[in-house]
């Protein structure tokens, strides 16, 4: 027997951002579009169960959807909406019936229009994370609050807030002109990033769901390929995802965290970091050169080292000198200096950490790498000083427990 | 609207500055009324000038200056008919803030009061 309802679940995470996209494009309003999605998908699993699951799933609910938006704007017509459903009169009667319907719901252009207003710079990041994942990544109100842990009652509100100023303040449901798109997209690609390093960095505690976060960036980044097959950076942010993804399960053993060196490299996820790679290689084939790339080419050296002693420190380090050109951030000097270390010899890097220290001095994964450096010094003393400090600047129990392990080696 | 906020000479611009100032403006209010949507554009008088009205106890009560000191002033508006967002970020970020350019900010508020014909 078929599980219906797994079905139409898989349906409406794959399909809502595609249907809900075409559905604003007709009605102008997020809300109305959402309903009528949410209606469709109640629709399939009282439906399914009992005349079967129709052949095409995604066609039905997209069809449905399209449904019940025409009887909202027939039930809304009398109130002051009366502008929104002539211009849905419009455009449909310009359409015709309900398979040409459909042509306009996967115009692909669509999605792009939602994404770029989900991520307009004039929304706060936090709305245009929450707006993203619901519209486009078809999350619900109360799977985003959990990943992201705000009450769900925070989360609605930040949501109705921003619906309200796309209407109000005339957000546009356009894809930018060429001579803004370059600007606009970094803000799509941020909030992307944004949500995988969500769901990457904290890999305990909430465990699933946060997973699910890495696994959403992912196909939003697959969908932003897919609208810009052209776009270099969009394609270094996929790599980099990927990669990073790619080493997932080896990141974490007893709930501890366990560095690049010590990660046991078998359980590296083969076919992401060849998707990850080929992703790259089709961005840098475009020749323009952009930040995501670079640090996807980072994160690929370390995915072809078979053992932590073939890294290439040496190349890693000439790209994080590129990635300071473009932005002379702290935290990548100091990834930078740790590079060196690696490569160029202890000391050396030992000197540029040091340097960091005004700027650094609150930040722990900065006495992280200093202890790291003095413990393969062999300084052990000032090692575990530096370690003692680490631990003191963070409260993250993964990371706790592995200051303290390397604690627990030096004394 | 286009709420022009900028910093407050002492004593006021420097003639040069000031002719510069009213050259870039005239060039924005022109180019908008060439395209057809300009419905107002005006300096306001500095700060110096205001005056506050707050009613207490239902009897007005009046304070000598803005209502409120902060480092930008609201120098001047633009109220442009504009299609959506995007199309008032390009105009404001044609609108001089002051005549150095980089100082001062455009606030855009939405005036929902006006017809619009989409």
């Amino acid at each position: 027997m078929i599980d219906c309802r797994s079905l139409a679940e898989n349906v409406f995470r794959e399909e809502s951002g595609r249907i809900i996209a075409g559905l604003i494009r007709i009605s102008g309003s997020f809300d109305r579009a959402e309903e009528a999605v949410q209606e469709a998908f109640a629709a399939a699993l009282a439906a399914w169960p009992e005349h079967g699951v129709p052949s095409n799933p995604a066609a039905w609910i997209t069809t449905t959807a399209h449904r019940k938006l025409i009887d909202a704007a027939r039930r809304h017509r009398t109130h002051v909406e009366k502008q929104e459903s002539l211009r849905y009169e419009i455009e449909s009667g310009a359409s015709g019936g309900s398979e040409d319907g459909e042509e306009v719901m996967y115009f692909p252009d669509n999605r792009l229009r939602l994404i770029f207003t989900c991520c307009h710079p004039a929304l706060n990041r936090e709305a245009q994370v929450a707006l993203t994942l619901r519209t486009l990544g078809g999350l619900s109100t109360q799977e985003i609050a959990k990943a992201f842990l705000v009450p769900e009652a925070t989360l609605a509100q930040r949501l109705v807030r921003a619906k309200r100023k796309i209407q109000e303040a005339h957000i546009p449901y356009e894809v930018p002109p060429p001579e803004r798109l370059r600007e606009r997209l970094a803000s799509v690609q941020a909030v992307i990033y944004l949500i995988f390093n969500e769901g990457y960095t904290a890999s305990s505690g909430a465990g699933l769901i946060r997973e699910d976060l890495c696994a959403e960036a992912i196909r939003l980044g697959r969908v932003l390929c897919e609208l810009l097959p052209n776009d270099a950076e969009s394609l270094g942010l996929l790599a980099l995802m990927l990669l990073q993804n790619s080493r997932r399960a080896a990141r974490v053993r007893e709930g501890s965290l366990v560095t690049l060196e010590e990660q046991d490299r078998s359980r590296w996820d083969q076919d992401a970091i060849q998707e990850g790679l080929a992703r790259l290689d089709q961005a840098l084939a475009l020749r323009q050169a952009g930040p995501y790339q670079v640090q996807a080419a980072i994160a690929a050296l370390h995915a072809r080292a078979k053992a932590p002693e073939e890294t290439d420190w040496n190349q890693i380090a000439r790209l994080y000198e590129t990635l300071l050109e473009w932005n002379p951030s702290p935290v990548i000097a100091l990834n930078h200096a740790v590079a060196v270390a690696m490569s160029s010899g202890l000391e050396a890097g030992l000197r540029q950490i040091d340097a960091l220290r005004a700027s650094l001095d609150h930040y722990y994964l900065f006495h992280a790498a200093r202890a790291d450096v003095l413990r393969r010094l062999d300084r052990r003393a000032e090692a575990v000083k530096a370690y003692e400090r680490a631990a003191a600047l963070t409260a993250n129990p993964v990371e706790l427990e592995f200051l303290n392990k390397r604690l627990r080696e030096l004394t | 609207m286009m709420l022009i906020y900028s910093k407050e000479w002492e004593g006021g611009l420097p003639p040069e500055k000031r002719e510069q100032l009213k050259a870039a403006h005239r060039a924005s209010i022109d180019a908008a009324r060439r395209k057809g949507i300009l419905l107002a554009a005006e300096p306001l008088a500095p700060t110096s000038t205001a005056t506050t009205v707050r009613m207490q106890d239902g009897k007005p009560l009046i304070t000598d200056g803005p209502f409120a000191e902060t480092k930008e002033q609201l120098a001047g508006y633009y109220i442009l008919d504009c299609e959506n967002l995007d199309e008032a970020i390009e105009w404001a970020t044609r609108i001089p803030t002051s005549c150095k350019g980089g100082e001062g900010c455009i606030e855009i508020r939405p005036m929902p009061g006006l017809p619009r014909d989409d």
